[in-house]
């Protein structure tokens, strides 16, 4: 049992340091928001690791949060994309240094 | 896999095999309303809402590129092998034949509902605020901002516009008259 969880955990690891190395190296916005989710999804699969592991609820209901918190993130964020898009025809994060219009 | 492909809609495929694996290690986490809720919001509206942005951004002449190599096998071959090992694991579970159970304490959706509804209720208020908030930044910072002006500042503008010109043809007049 605590083997499998031990696993979880390292897998978990293992994505929210893929999603972080996404975030850092990419350079186009929709790619960095989908590295944002997969970070959320590694820390969501924590804490439902660890809920299973004592055997609580409070990992699944922490994992909701974090789905919502994701789908609203998201859709905020892709809006963002959007209007970035329609303003600067680009989606190269160097190119968008300046924060006025 | 997911952040080494140039293309969005490649990465994307990738993300949705991923979200489909991670719903699995749920269910064998013992947790089956966590891993169909991580199934249908993520692999399901993430994925749709990504692919709606990148299908309204239209990029471009990348897509007159891409639209060559939207044929061919190698775009959905991987993500479509990676599937395939997925529904692998399955059949092989299926058919295998030991019947060895999992030492799995499974966390049934009934303890969540209660413990959600019970001790985390103002969390559950709080986040119906946050998606709340999130429907309403995304609808007012998604539409499109067009130069609508009150009418007064549209006639300031438009009497600003007729003297600024009246000046531009005034001045060469002037210069034209100097020179002569």
């Amino acid at each position: 049992m605590t083997d499998s969880v031990n696993m979880v955990l390292m897998v978990a690891t293992v994505l929210f340091a893929l999603g972080l190395v996404g975030v850092l190296t990419r350079k186009n916005v929709v790619f960095m928001l989908i590295s944002v989710e997969i970070m959320l999804n590694a820390a969501g699969m924590a804490f439902v690791a660890a809920g299973s592991k004592w055997q609580q609820p409070d990992g699944q209901v922490m994992f909701l949060f974090i789905l919502a918190m994701a789908a609203a993130e998201v859709s905020v964020g892709l809006a963002l994309v959007l209007q970035i898009y329609h303003q600067h025809k680009t989606m190269d994060v160097e190119d968008l240094k300046e924060l006025k219009d | 896999m997911v952040i080494t492909r140039y293309h969005p809609v490649h990465a994307l495929l990738y993300l949705a095999v991923s979200f489909l694996s991670v719903g699995m290690i749920f269910l064998s986490l013992g947790a089956p309303f966590v891993a169909a809720l991580e199934i249908i919001v993520y692999a399901g509206a993430i994925i749709v809402l990504f692919i709606f942005v990148v299908m309204m951004l239209n990029l471009g002449n990348e897509t007159a590129q891409q639209e060559k190599e939207w044929l061919k096998p190698k775009v959905w071959l991987v993500p479509s092998a990676l599937v395939l090992v997925l529904l692998a694991e399955m059949l092989l579970l299926l058919f295998s034949g030991n019947q060895q159970v999992m030492q799995v304490s499974q966390v049934d959706p009934r303890k969540v509902a209660l413990s959600l509804y019970g001790e985390y209720i103002i969390a559950v208020e709080l986040i119906g605020f946050l998606l709340m908030a999130g429907i309403v930044g995304a609808a007012h910072i998604g539409k499109h901002r067009k130069p609508s002006l009150h009418r007064f500042l549209q006639n300031g503008d438009a009497e600003k516009e007729r003297a600024s010109a009246l000046q531009q043809e005034t001045i060469p007049n002037e210069q034209t008259v100097l020179h002569d």
